[in-house]
């Protein structure tokens, strides 16, 4: 779990690890060291103050040097909102995110459908399932070119695709609250890498761990996802 | 000393909220005619010596613009 000046949830992804069943380990920016780590997490937050653009900063940090070396060797990485936008600046998954269409910051529940069932992150889940996730992002917005989105469609790398009212019940038909919370092309939440091991999404799993604090325990799927896929789950 | 500036301005085909909001306030303000607004960044590189564009390029493609979302130019400023 990976902290950069300016994160906020690598201490509630590090409890999310734990209750999945994992040794969570803490992570320094300004070090290239991985400390032997299985897998990494980069978390939501303001990565260097989001200066510039989101993620553009901490791309040039050591660990995220060290972290793309190790995902191009096939280690599974997930980036979380702000985590996602650092693995989009570093050219770890395509396309980028820009500013909500709706110029405002989102926060809220949000469903969403499970697309892509045999990545690292994503392995513990049903083709098709309905998931609840919190998010809360002013750039989420994913954009791609006409190629690229073709690309991640036809190879099913699409991870996660925000999903109307009425699929759960709790958010309703309310015409308030559009599917899509951020205008993203494809109503796409995440993605997945080629080769299966980095996924990247805008939602926050790590805040839906358990029903004392969070709308679901949904997010606990793609912790417990990359612990089997490693071979260690509990 | 010599000032390179970098231009960087979202590709036309990105959506611009902030843009989108700056044309919504203009006729408060009374002004019409205006029919689209868009918001860049400007940035102004001082350097010792002349200057080497080619390393300015590079910059401005790896870390002042994100190439997948942004056009940028860069110029010498006399």
């Amino acid at each position: 779990m990976v902290t950069f000046p300016g994160s906020l949830d690598d201490r509630d992804a590090q409890r999310a690890v734990r209750l999945a069943g994992g040794d969570p380990v803490a992570l320094w920016h300004g070090d290239a060291d991985l400390a032997g780590v299985d897998a990494v997490v980069l978390p939501g937050g303001f990565s260097y103050g989001d200066h510039l653009r989101a993620g553009a900063i901490a791309r040039f940090s050591p660990v995220v040097g060290a972290v793309v070396a190790a995902a191009r060797s096939g280690m599974p990485v997930l980036g979380i909102c702000n985590g996602f936008q650092v693995l989009c600046e570093a050219h770890l998954l395509p396309g980028a995110l820009t500013r909500n269409a709706g110029m405002h910051f989102i926060c809220r529940d949000q469903w969403l459908r499970v697309e892509n069932t045999t990545s690292s992150w994503t392995s513990a889940f049903e083709v098709g399932a309905s998931v609840i996730i919190p998010v809360k992002h002013g750039e989420g917005r994913y954009v791609a070119s006409t190629e690229t989105l073709a690309e991640l469609e036809g190879e099913g790398r699409v991870a996660f695709r925000y999903l109307g009212g009425g699929a759960g019940g709790e958010q309703g038909d309310d015409a308030r609250r559009p599917a899509n919370p951020n205008g993203s092309l494809d109503d796409i939440a995440g993605i997945v890498s080629a080769d299966g091991k980095v996924v990247g999404l805008m939602p926050h799993p790590e805040h839906a761990v358990e029903s004392l604090t969070g709308p679901s325990e949904d997010g606990l799927g793609l912790f417990v996802s990359a612990l089997q896929s490693l071979g260690v789950a509990a | 000393m010599a000032r390179v500036v970098v231009d960087v301005m979202l590709k036309p085909e990105i959506l611009d909220p902030q843009g989108a909001a700056v044309l919504a306030a203009l006729p408060r303000l009374g002004v019409a005619g205006v029919t689209g607004v868009r918001q860049g960044k400007r940035f102004e590189l001082d350097v010792e010596g002349e200057p080497d564009l080619a390393t300015v390029q590079d910059l401005a493609d790896r870390l002042l613009a994100n190439p997948v979302i942004e056009d940028y130019t860069v110029r010498v400023e006399s």
